[in-house]
């Protein structure tokens, strides 16, 4: 079965509808039409380089640029991560962090997932390993963001409750343990509740891709309850983990609250 | 009529042991040295921002600090960090409360006759326990934090202000009630104040704290 090949007329249809967005934004003054412009345009250069990439990619099969490539998507998504906090960690500990829990919560379970799952051959078949490492990255890091960035604002804002609770004598682990556990679940909810509305409410975008490549879609359905596990334990992990390491940092060896290592908030 | 005795917080006879501060430096301050000899209030005064509060805390250890303290031989260096805070009980000026009700920040262990026993002197019905925070004023938290303090059987208790939201009446009870502590089960107290006067009532001696020691204080006649 081949797949209905767009134009590039197609395509600039498309990109009609967002100009129209963007005229009537002008038009009622919303201030977003440059914005709207801007992402629109980088949306598709960026799409077009990396369906090039990826092209030169499929064609090698070679593994070190299957590395390469994976090495890069992950600094990025560490970058991002990092970059969304409000309060961040200083020096090279609160990105070191990030890429770290990145690495836990996406690249193992990537590994994982095709060594042992898909069982492609090579095992690196970057037709596998580049699309399934982008969706696990592109989803934990929305969670492991989400907690992180909640741990320090938290912590900054309860200070006076930690550090009173560390005066009567509780352990690092026992001041923090509230916060730390409603910054977990805060992280792991948005993937909760998607496993719960998959299929129902949302028809997940993996499994629309693949269907309208040809995939039968029972065959689709299954790839999607693949990748919604390995997301959901992606991020339960890669959350786990950062507030594990985050948390670590925010208290000396003798139990007490340094927040000389966050960052202060900017101004907005 | 004579009031009941306050009972003994620590029902075991504890070793009477003193406090020695040992060239405490912090944040540019000090050294601060002093020993506190057991069942001894020591008063503190100073200007406001000269490091009073930041002096409690290095000796609760919850900031960072060259120097030691010991009490009696252990080193504070020496004990693992939530055990010393248990014995070394800072009441911090401004108290903060974490859950809904009064009763959830005491645990089970909490000697019940000794809790009614406080909450009486300091003005509080039995019920207290099933108060919400929320509707606490700011002087009735600065008492329940200091019982709540004192749950942990401290040896040695850093007040911080701790009379600046009572009245005369409720701020007596307190000095009472520390003065009993002290002299009942051989507790330490350093006790942080702006009114010389109530540090002259309840001290044994007064220091002045400065940005490089500690001076003694006199008391003049009034």
């Amino acid at each position: 079965m081949h797949v209905i090949s767009l134009s590039s007329f197609d395509l600039s249809l498309a990109a009609c509808l967002l100009l129209l967005l963007a005229a009537t934004s002008l038009r009622i003054g919303l201030g977003l039409e440059k914005r709207i412009v801007i992402s629109g345009v980088r949306m598709t250069v960026q799409l077009l380089l990396i369906g090039m990439v990826l092209k030169a990619l499929f064609a090698s099969v070679s593994f070190p640029f299957v590395g390469l490539m994976s090495l890069c998507m992950l600094l990025v998504a560490g970058y991002e991560v990092w970059a969304r906090q409000k309060r961040k960690l200083r020096g090279a500990a609160g990105y070191l962090i990030s890429t770290g829990s990145m690495l836990i919560s996406s690249f193992t379970v990537t590994i994982l997932a095709l060594t042992v799952m898909v069982g492609a051959d090579p095992w690196y078949l970057p037709q596998y390993a580049i699309p399934l490492l982008g969706m696990l990255l592109g989803n934990t890091m929305n969670g492991v963001a989400l907690a992180s960035d909640r741990l320090t604002t938290e912590i900054y804002n309860q200070q006076g409750m930690v550090e009173q609770r560390l005066l009567l004598g509780h352990t690092w682990q026992e001041a923090s343990g509230e916060i730390r556990r409603d910054c977990m679940r805060t992280g792991m909810i948005p993937i909760i509740n998607s496993m719960a509305a998959a299929g129902v409410v949302s028809l997940p975008g993996m499994m629309t891709g693949q269907i309208l490549g040809g995939s039968s879609p029972l065959d689709a359905v299954k790839y999607q309850i693949l990748i919604m596990f390995l997301i959901a334990a992606g991020t339960g992990f890669g959350v786990l983990s950062a507030i594990w390491l985050i948390s670590r940092r925010l208290f000396d060896d003798r139990q007490r609250l340094v927040l000389d290592c966050l960052s202060s908030a900017k101004q907005p | 009529m004579k009031e009941a005795p306050l009972p003994s917080i620590c029902p075991e006879n504890r070793a009477a042991i003193g406090l020695h501060l040992s060239r405490l430096t912090f944040l540019g301050n000090g050294p601060y040295s002093m020993d506190i000899g057991p069942g001894e209030c020591v008063g503190l005064t100073g200007r406001s921002g000269v490091g009073k509060t930041q002096l409690l805390r290095a000796i609760a250890d919850v900031i960072a600090h060259e120097g030691d303290c010991f009490l009696g031989d252990d080193a504070c260096s020496s004990v693992a960090a939530p055990e010393w805070r248990k014995r070394v009980a800072m009441v911090p000026a401004e108290s903060f409360w974490w859950y809904d009700t009064v009763g959830a920040h005491f645990d089970n262990k909490s000697p019940a006759t000794a809790l009614q026993v406080l909450f009486k002197k300091l003005g509080f019905s039995a019920d207290v326990m099933r108060w919400q925070i929320s509707r606490l004023s700011t002087g009735e938290r600065q008492r329940l934090a200091l019982v709540r303090s004192l749950m942990n059987e401290p040896q040695v208790l850093l007040l911080d202000e701790p009379t600046s939201a009572l009245d005369r009446e409720m701020a007596a009870a307190v000095e009472a009630i520390v003065v009993d502590i002290c002299a009942s089960n051989q507790c330490i107290c350093l006790w942080v104040s702006h009114d010389l006067e109530q540090l002259f009532r309840v001290a044994t001696r007064v220091y002045r704290v400065e940005g490089n020691g500690l001076s003694e204080e006199k008391q003049r006649c009034m």
